[in-house]
């Protein structure tokens, strides 16, 4: 299998180690207000999807950048992948 | 006093150069290695500082470049390795923190590697038995960090298809010698 690097083009799979679904970017404020409760939904709750699903991969073998792979969980095809930092910058965060 | 003598990665008092088949499989000794990277928001003061001290810009992505005495090479995001030789580099770190002030954080790595030069009408065969890479697609100027055998190494093309250099974590010297050695065997 071949990941789509953005910035190296095509990396075989065995150069990356995978983390899971990629809305672990999506960290809780730990000071907000039902912070327990929001906690326990990051830790704890995950979609299946039968389709399309966006998952962290790192490049670890590579360039050790993060990536967020679009993956088919049907076919495992790859559909896209950005870099995490990007992807985090347009979701608001700083780094 | 402590009279210490300097050991090469393998582990003699010289760098070993072996020659199987085709191939020269030696070990590189001579020069000297930093850690160079970019200060989050120093990008401008970044590029002029380094331009200045090595006379180039820094490479893009997956790539290397040389000027003069210093060879640069792509390491990750906003990361690079500076190598220039030993004889005149040995305090490397000082000298490039100079160049680069508050805009960059540097690191000595001298001795933290060990690279084998690899070199002969056969180094890609080699290289396809040991390396998930293209290598023989990759052009002179591509480097990139990848796996042989497990090992993480960097892999730069230092000429298309004749002379690659492999930079690996020095505590794995030996094992990356002997997987060399085995290849370049199983193709003499």
């Amino acid at each position: 299998m071949l990941i789509p690097h953005p910035l190296l083009g095509p990396r075989d799979s065995q150069e990356f180690t995978y983390l899971g679904d990629a809305r672990l970017i999506d960290r809780p404020d730990g000071l907000a207000e039902g912070a327990l409760d929001l906690f326990h939904d990051y830790l704890y709750l995950r979609d299946n999807p039968a389709g399309l699903h966006q998952e962290l991969w790192f490049h670890e073998q590579g360039d050790r950048s993060w990536l967020v792979v679009t993956r088919d969980t049907r076919t495992h095809e790859i559909v896209g992948a950005e870099l995490a930092s990007d992807v985090a910058r347009a979701r608001g965060r700083s780094k | 006093m402590h009279d210490l003598a300097p050991l090469t990665p393998l582990g003699a008092a010289s760098p070993r150069t072996d020659r199987i088949g085709a191939l020269v499989i030696r070990e590189v000794t001579e020069r000297a290695l930093a850690s160079v990277t970019c200060r989050r928001g120093q990008d401008a003061g970044f590029a002029h500082a380094a331009t200045r001290l090595f006379g180039i810009t820094p490479p893009a992505p997956g790539r290397w470049a040389e000027s003069g005495d210093w060879s640069l090479i792509w390491t990750g995001p906003d990361q690079w390795f500076a190598e220039a030789p030993f004889e005149s580099h040995e305090e490397i770190a000082r000298i490039v923190k100079d160049g680069f002030g508050p805009s960059a954080s540097i690191t000595e790595q001298t001795d933290g590697w060990v690279r084998f030069d690899i070199e002969g009408p056969t180094v890609i065969e080699l290289m396809e038995r040991l390396c998930p890479l293209p290598t023989r697609r990759m052009e002179t100027g591509a480097a990139t960090r990848s796996i042989i055998e497990h090992m993480g190494c960097l892999v730069i093309c230092r000429s298309a298809g004749v002379r690659f250099s492999l930079i690996a974590p020095r505590s794995f010297a030996g094992s990356l010698h002997h997987a060399l050695v085995a290849a370049a065997h199983s193709i003499a």
